[in-house]
């Protein structure tokens, strides 16, 4: 995170967090002060040594970083074209690339003398994530999870609640993440002076979807070196899925301003995009504003958000972080839809041929990687983000295939 | 004239404080919301605001978001709340009516269309949640043109620089937020409100309402004490709720409701 880069690209948000027409500040009255207060806290302490030294030292220690890259020989050569690499976010401590952002923002939360921490989630990985840095640091822990998910992701619940942090159910809406993400918001209006709300990806109001950015991007800029000094060139094509963006962006910043590095976002495709369950809104969606930001959506025709349908809890939401819906607009990247028969195609084959379990999540990056493979030369390189590993999957999974575990 | 304007100016005039009742538009369902509107005015409400329901209410307590749910197993669309309000026009072309909710439902019918759409079925104010002035340059001229206003929220947040921002985009009203919190929520710290509207009065000319937090005619009567307007929506739509299967009954129960209110604030 140390270096940013600057050219054209990659110099925005503009300073009210805008991406071109995306993004911005779209929020309560009253949440308008703590944000404020969030952009200054976070433009001080990016550049502030001290702090940089202490998360460094984190994701070194704790975290386990540089995560490893892994040229996956066997699988690239029975796709039969590029040479695949992976990104091994999933060997970073709480198994997920969500653990970089949280320990930023707890960091962060800590300076500003903030003594409650509070975050939604869906899959149940960014609030186990939460949950684990709220324990080191010794900080309060609320956690707001849909009831919907919080019945398909029991073991996470308890993981968060060994932890000690409060895991609130959210009956609202649809009951599931983006209902989570309301209900977080809503807590953070009504206990703003104590509280500090990590967003566990690209989303929401400015400055989250920058902050978040440059605490995911040490995965691209690791990457970047590693894919180098392995492959001896820079990658054809970046591929990571897509659920708020988080991952993705991580992975894709710091390649913005190399013209010759193809990008391709994944999102879930659910029942196929035709069927119209998925949570593919840069594919199938079109622009609107919720959760403090303008960006695409799944939306009705009255404007109303509707309910998406993944195999993957963690792709599950109608939204997605604004700086991807620049980037499609400005045909930097290119967003492609997985849908669950492919993803979990992908999932079984990662495991079975390089002894990998990948996350759903990111199953969904590797089946679109598949596709891509064999399209191109055996001298080509694709550099795919292992976002996580799939070991709260295997659940899901198995029922999938009428196994009982 | 908008009518707002109108409505305070002759407020002011006789000495007394506005009541501005909220409902979710279609609440607990689509045939009650029009006669709710005319019995809440024959209950001395002054001005009227009808929440637009929206899918993700970020801004409110459980009670509003469960009147949005109720209303959207109908399908009430933004499309369908203008259809209300001409309606109500037919009856009433005097007294205010403000919608309330957030804007996505506006951008999805584009700022344009719904300005003048909202014009034309005689609605008078618009109160979009979750845009600040500084995302709302474009939406604001747009209003402007037709002379809809806008009205802003202010909350014990708010610091004096953006007191000034948003009373200077405003118009018609500003609405103070008496509360750190959601639509429901309780504990109205009266001495707070009162230091908050003195602060806000320094900055401008425009009417004040107090809402977020109003229950009874105990606390309508205190903040119609300190302010131009008293907001009240959750103590309402409870009653809506707990008579949900019997709109007619729902309807008196808030008439009974207002109507102390008005007696006690005078
Ligand atoms: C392993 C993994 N990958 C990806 C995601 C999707 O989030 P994002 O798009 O922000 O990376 C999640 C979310 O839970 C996740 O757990």
């Amino acid at each position: 995170m140390a270096t940013k880069v600057d050219p054209i690209m990659g110099s925005l948000p503009d300073e009210q967090g805008h991406f071109g027409p995306y993004g911005g500040l779209f929020v309560p009255e009253t949440l308008m002060g703590p944000l404020a207060e969030l952009r200054e806290a976070y433009e001080k302490y990016m550049v502030d040594e001290t702090f940089i030294a202490e998360l460094e030292a984190d994701l070194a220690n704790y975290v386990g970083r540089p995560s490893a890259l892994y040229h996956a020989e066997r699988w690239s050569r029975e796709l039969g074209g590029a040479q695949i690499y992976l990104k091994r976010e999933d060997l970073n401590h709480t198994g997920a690339h969500k653990v970089n952002n949280t320990i930023g923002q707890a960091l962060l939360a800590k300076r500003m003398g903030k003594t409650r921490i509070i975050a939604e989630t869906g899959a149940g990985q960014h609030g186990v994530a939460t949950a684990t840095v709220a324990a080191r640091l010794g900080l309060e822990c609320v956690v707001f999870m849909g009831e919907v998910d919080i019945a398909r992701q029991e073991a996470n619940v308890y993981r968060m609640r060994l932890l000690g942090a409060e895991v609130r159910a959210v009956s609202s809406g649809s009951k599931t993440l983006k209902d989570a993400l309301n209900e977080a918001m809503r807590d953070w209006v009504t206990h703003i002076d104590n509280t500090f709300y990590i967003i566990g990806t690209v989303a929401g109001p400015h400055p989250y979807p920058a902050m978040v950015r440059d605490f995911q991007a040490i995965i691209g800029h690791e990457a970047r070196e590693q894919i180098q000094q392995q492959s001896g060139k820079m990658p054809d094509a970046l591929v990571a899925c897509v659920g708020g963006g988080s991952n993705a962006i991580g992975l894709f910043y710091p390649f913005l301003d190399d013209k010759g590095v193809a990008i391709y976002g994944v999102e879930a495709a659910g029942d196929g995009l035709e069927s119209g369950r998925h949570a593919a809104p840069l594919c199938a969606g079109r622009p609107g504003v919720l959760h403090g930001n303008r960006t695409y959506l799944m939306e009705d025709d009255n404007g109303q958000i509707i309910e998406t349908h993944s195999i993957s809890a963690g792709l599950d939401y109608p939204g997605v972080g604004p700086e991807h819906a620049w980037l499609k607009d400005a045909g930097r990247a290119n967003y492609v839809a997985v849908d669950d028969q492919e993803a979990l195609a992908a999932f079984h084959a990662l495991t079975k041929i390089e002894g990998i379990i990948p996350a759903l999540e990111s199953s969904h990056a590797l089946a679109y990687a598949a596709k891509l493979a064999p399209t191109m030369e055996k001298e080509q390189v694709i550099l795919v983000n292992l976002s996580g590993r799939g070991d709260k999957d295997i659940h899901t999974v198995a029922a999938i295939e009428g196994i009982e575990l | 004239m908008n009518r707002l304007n109108v409505r305070f100016d002759k407020l002011r005039e006789i000495g007394r404080k506005a009541l501005i009742p909220y409902v979710t538009a279609g609440d607990p369902n689509p045939q009650i919301t029009v006669p709710m509107m005319h019995a809440m005015v024959g209950a001395g409400a002054n001005i009227i605001e009808l929440g637009v329901p929206f899918s993700d209410p970020m801004a409110d307590g459980p009670v509003i978001q469960r009147a949005s749910e109720r209303a959207l197993k109908y399908n009430i669309s933004l499309r369908d709340v203008l259809d209300m309000v001409t309606t109500f026009r037919k009856m009433d072309d005097i007294t205010p009516v403000v919608l309330m909710g957030y804007l996505n439902p506006i951008e999805v019918m584009g700022y344009e269309r719904f300005a003048e759409e909202a014009k034309e079925a005689g609605v008078d104010g618009v109160l979009i949640v979750d845009i600040p002035p500084e995302e709302a340059t474009e939406l604001l001229a747009t209003l402007e043109k037709v002379e809809v206003y806008p009205i802003f929220l202010l909350a014990p947040t708010s610091t004096p620089e953006r007191i000034k921002l948003i009373c200077s985009a405003a118009n018609g009203f500003v609405y103070y937020v008496a509360i750190k919190g959601v639509t429901g929520a309780s504990h109205l710290d009266l001495s707070e409100v009162k230091a908050k509207v003195s602060e806000i009065r320094e900055v401008t000319d425009l009417p004040i309402g107090v809402g977020f937090g109003i229950k009874d005619a105990e606390t309508a009567e205190q903040i119609s004490k300190v302010a131009d307007a008293v907001v009240v929506g959750s103590a309402l739509v409870s009653r809506i709720e707990a008579l949900a299967d019997e709109p007619q009954k729902a309807k008196n129960s808030v008439v009974e409701l207002l109507l102390s209110m008005r007696k006690a604030m005078g």
